[in-house]
Parts: structure tokens; sequence; C-alpha cells
């Protein structure tokens, strides 16, 4: 079988980022095929939907706070976009994060992180752990203390993997598809790229949203090779009642040193995660990390013993060299980088799909964006 | 005037010799805990080690843009480490990994008794130590500050002895220098301190105690510039061996003017 399809745009990779730009290229007019053999399965799968630009600014990714709040600021304009278009809801929800430590150590280094917190604008005050038990009365006896990050959104991800699927495969075309070799054109040439199935896809421009995809696709040349290396994160899924939910915000905690966060769905699901391994491109979880990320889940929440254990997943996800993502035009015309978004692909999925068709279009994108372009790397 | 010394602390030159190699910086940064590989990278630029040592179970070689990828660009050497072991076994099993990963018989060795202090288990440790000895590795044991089992460890055959100042990552300094300073004496191999770092005046009196090298991870990686933090260790490193090697003054119970009341005039 050998299909010949011609597209304004193809988008390489059908992750949060991959569709949310897609999705977003189509609703601007542009015609866009979208190539994945298995779309929204990869980290997207796995990621837990914080919105967190300040729980995640440790002090050397300061440089990404302003991209992560610009597209933070976003969100509920995208979500609800995208449940109009969609017809399906997204899971956005407001109550925010409390950060919590469990022992003295824990507590004075999230002490240090609060005060570092500080020089991005957060105000809020330090709260003893008897405090903390009266906003989640199912926190552990022992917590320290803690502060809460009122601004925090979450989404669920796979509602918004699930409602991007729709979107895309209602105004653009989806094809589950193993992109193998990349031809590049220019020149006035398009682009092709040839699938394991043996079609090819012709396209004016092509966006590599490839996340941490274990080979580079055969012919593409290095100038548009995203510097990404896979860094693997765990997460278990537990299913509770939804009448007594068990949590009502998002609890991310210190617990003897490491680190664990919760997030309660309105379906009852709690999400513990996660994991973070340079493991190279392992596929299962390794069980030691499962057992420390439910371990210390129970430590914090003890009721969370009782719940279903109905999933642990692991996936891979894309980190840069100085863990921010690779957004915009590459060294080869017409050939778009949207990857490395790390640890942050649903929060910054909405910033990096207005830059990506700002530069699908040649219009000015958003100011954000501007330091993470591929060209740093180069 | 001023003292002769063999070499000069303040320059390259000063090197250590361990395992029939010299090593060109008495500072080996550990690499736990980088916030980024970036990061990384700057910090074993400005802290001017020569040696970097990496957990395999961490790290798997042949990965793109690893830790290994970062000290192979800035040119230091690898010495793997077994962190993540619990019994003599395991800690075998992963240096033989560790030498065909890395192609490199030098393992620093660590056998943790466990999780909430990560203090080496003593048995385990001597045990994994002269297994690893016979099998022809150059062995790195990180150990307590037990002057006894420091020299067990010389005797059955070790490379060096890497005793701790305090706990892995609890950046509490030296709390038995006394100990440190009877290792010293009584261990003829190259003695590195290994763990308990928290700022660079901790670094300065390991070597004024006579280490030969100083092990600094956690608290390069996880201060707020770890780049800032590593120059410092580096400066502390020197400023500690100059200081050991210029001889301290005795400790007195009362003042002695450093001006002698001689040739005061008399009024």
């Amino acid at each position: 079988m050998s299909r010949r399809d011609r597209a304004d745009v193809a988008v390489v990779g059908a992750g949060v980022i991959g569709l949310g730009a897609a999705w977003r290229a189509a609703r601007r007019g542009l015609e866009v095929i979208v190539l994945d053999p298995a779309p929204g399965m990869g980290a997207s799968w796995a990621a837990a939907g914080m919105l967190a630009p300040l729980s995640e600014a440790t002090p050397r990714e300061a440089a990404l706070f302003p991209l992560a709040s610009d597209s933070l600021d976003r969100w509920p304009a995208f979500a609800a976009d995208l449940e109009a278009d969609a017809g399906a809801e997204v899971g956005l929800r407001h109550e925010g994060t409390l950060a919590i430590a469990l022992d003295d150590d824990d507590r004075r280094h999230l002490a240090d992180v609060l005060d570092r917190s500080r020089n991005f604008g957060l105000s809020s005050e330090w709260l003893a752990g008897r405090a903390c038990r009266r906003l989640e009365p199912a926190l552990h006896p022992s917590v320290r203390g803690g502060f809460e990050i009122p601004t925090d959104l979450q989404v669920d991800n796979r509602a918004v993997v699930a409602a991007l699927v729709g979107v895309v495969e209602a105004r653009a075309s989806l094809r589950r598809e193993t992109v193998v070799e990349f031809r590049p054109g220019g020149n006035g040439r398009a682009h092709r790229l040839l699938t394991a199935s043996g079609e090819v896809v012709e396209a004016d421009q092509v966006v590599l949203a490839t996340g941490a995809a274990a080979s580079p696709i055969a012919g593409a040349p290095d100038a548009c090779r995203p510097p990404v290396r896979p860094v693997r994160g765990d997460i278990a899924r537990l299913k509770g009642d939804p009448d007594e939910p068990v949590l009502s915000r998002v609890v991310r905690a210190y617990v003897e040193g490491r680190f664990v966060y919760l997030v309660p769905r309105r379906n009852g699901e709690v999400v513990v995660g996660a994991t973070s391994e340079e493991g190279g491109w392992r596929t299962a979880s390794r069980a030691g990390a499962v057992h420390d990320l439910l371990h210390d889940a129970i430590a914090i929440v003890p009721a969370l013993s009782e719940l279903e254990l109905v999933e642990v997943i692991g996936r891979l996800r894309p980190a840069t060299p100085d863990n921010a993502p690779v957004i915009g035009q590459t060294a080869l015309e017409g050939v778009l980088l949207a990857t490395g978004h790390y640890r942050h692909g649903f929060l910054l999925c909405p910033v990096t799909a207005d830059a990506v068709v700002a530069a699908l279009l040649g219009e000015p994108g958003p100011s954000s964006v501007t330091p993470f372009t591929p060209a740093r790397f180069s | 005037m001023a003292t002769v010394l063999e070499s000069d602390p303040a320059s390259a030159a000063d090197t250590f010799e361990v395992a029939g190699c010299q090593i060109g910086s008495r500072l080996i940064l550990g690499t736990g805990g980088a916030p980024s590989m970036e990061v990384l990278g700057e910090a074993i630029q400005r802290s001017g080690t020569a040696l970097v040592t990496v957990a395999l179970r961490r790290v798997l070689p042949g990965v793109e843009g690893s830790v290994l990828d970062v000290c192979q660009r800035t040119g230091v050497q690898v010495l793997p480490n077994t962190a993540g072991c619990f019994t003599a076994r395991d800690a075998v099993l992963t240096a033989k990994a560790c030498r065909e990963a890395f192609e490199t018989s030098w393992v620093k060795l660590e056998v943790i008794a466990d999780e909430r202090t990560l203090l080496p288990d003593p048995h385990e440790l001597l045990d994994a130590a002269e297994q690893l000895v016979g099998l022809g590795f150059s062995v790195f044991p990180y150990t307590s500050d037990d002057p006894v089992l420091a020299r067990r460890l010389a005797e059955v055959g070790c490379v060096a002895v890497m005793p701790l100042g305090a706990p892995i990552g609890s950046g509490m300094g030296i709390r038995n220098p006394y100990n440190l300073a009877i290792i010293r004496e009584q261990v003829e191999l190259p003695v590195i301190l290994d763990a308990g770092i928290g700022t660079a005046s901790d670094a300065a009196l390991a070597m004024e105690l006579g280490c030969d090298a100083v092990l600094v991870a956690s608290a390069v990686t996880k201060a707020r510039d770890p780049g800032a933090m590593a120059e410092a260790m580096a400066h502390a490193v020197t400023a500690g061996r100059l200081a050991a090697r210029a001889g301290r003054i005795p400790r007195r119970l009362y003042a002695e003017a450093s001006t002698s009341a001689m040739g005061l005039a008399e009024l």
C-alpha cells in the first residue's frame, strides 16, 4: 500500500504537546496531519496533570518560571475552549496545592523551598502540622508542617489527551503510523515523511514533537535533532470512593528526604507520583521505585493503604541539558521542534501550542518562549 | 620567609597518587542530586576536579546526554560507585557490571546498612572489599570514621580509604575530627573524606586534618548555586592543604602576644 498525502503542516508525535499544537494550528485554518503509532500513550499517559509552576521552581530552573507562569495563565481559556470543542470535560481544578514535610529534616528543607518561592511571588505563610491537617484531615498526625500554593491548577491528563485526540481527529487528520524516514525539503520543495506502512506525507512545515522517542528519525539532519535524553517516571493510580475523597487538593510531600505527590481526581482516583530515574530506555517499572512511591504515599496519608491499586505505569520524560523545553524553528527551514518538556508537558502545553502556531504562521509568538529556541543548544 | 613546598598546593601540579595514578585535583565530585546536566557540567568545570563518581544504578551508559556524556565532555575521569547496595553480594555484582560498563577496574565501594542513615555496613563492606580485591579491582571503600575498620580495609588491599565526616547528604561536616586524625596516622593509603561536607570550611578542615582529597556531592549539587559552591570547594581544598603543610600553631589556654615585649622602650 502506498498513499501520498499533502498538508500544510505535519506534526510528528501525538502527545499532549503535538496534539495541542496540531489542534490550535487546525483551528487557525492550517491543514494538519498528525503522525503517531499510539496517540497520547507516551509520557502524557503517565503524567499527573499538575499545573504547578511554583511547586516546580527549583532555584536553577528560575529561568523557566516566566514561561510556566504564562502557560498557567493560558490554561483556563485553553481548557474551556477544548471542552467546548470536544464536548467533554478535562477535569480542571482550582483547589491549589498543599506542600508538606514529614520529619524535621523535611521541615527544614521545605522551609527553604518556601523561602525561595517568595522570590517568585508566593505570599503563603508557613502552616504548623495541625493547620495542615485541618485542610487535609487524612494527613498523618506526624506531618510537621507545610504551606499552600493556592494558584496551582490541575487537569486530568487522560481526559485532556482524549479530548485532544477527538478534536484533532475532527479538525485535522490523525494517522496511527510510525514515521520511519524524513526527507527534508526546502527551497520551495515540501518536506516528506515516510511511514512504516509505506505512506508518504508531504508538508510545507514539520513539527517534531517526538518527546523522548528512542531513536532519531532516519534522514533527519542533526540540525533538527532534539537534544533530549529519557528520564523515567513511574506513577501509581489508586481507586477510591468519589463520595468520600481522601484528599481535597494536590499534596506534595517531602518524606524522609524523598519527594512524592498525591493528585486526587474527581472520580475518587488518587495519582501517586513520581519517580525520576536516569535509567535509559528500560520499559518496565523497577520494583524498588514502586515500593518507595507507595511507602511514602502511605506514610503521609495512611488511608491510601485501603485503596485499590489499579495501575502502575512508567514513561520516559524528554529532558534537555537545562531541563527547559525546545520550542520553535530549527536551522532547517520549515522544521520546528516542540519537545524537551520534561516534567512540564501539561503545564506548558497551551503556551507551546500558541508559540508553534505563531511560528507556523509567521506571526510574533508569546515572548515568554523566546529564551527556549532550539538555537540555544547549537 | 616562605616555606619551600615540594609542590605548590595552589597550582595544578599538586596532584595525589592513588592506585598508581596521578590525580590532577584533590577535589572529587559526586554527581547525585544535580538539578540539570547543564548545571552539573558547570559545577564540574568550576570545581577543577579530575575525578567524578557516578552511580551505576542511576546511569546506563549509552544514553546520549546522560551524566557520562557530561563527564566525557568535561574530560574528567569516572569513578563508578556501587550506591544502593545493601549486601556484599549485590556490591560485588554491581562492581562487576561497573567494570564492564565503564571499562575501568576502579570502583568506589558503597555497602549501605539502611536507607535512613546510609551508614556503611562494616561486615558487608569488608567482605565485599576482600572479594573485589581478589577479583583485581582497585577498591575505594566508603567507610565509617572507625580507625580499626579503616585499617582492616587497608589490610585487605584497598587502594584508598574513604571515611565519612557525617552521614551522606547530612551536611553536618566532620563530627569526629579525632577519629579522622587517627585514621590519617594509622593508614598509609590515601585518605579521602567522603561524606558529610556541608560547606567550604568543612572541606578545608578535612584537608587540615591531613586528608589527601575530599569528595563532595550534595553540598555542591544541592546548593542554591552549585557552580559557585563548586568553586568555593576548590578554594577550600587548596586552603586546607596549604594550611596543613604550613603547620598550625599549638593551641594555648592563655594569650601570647604576637609581638614579644622584648625591645620595648623603657620609659
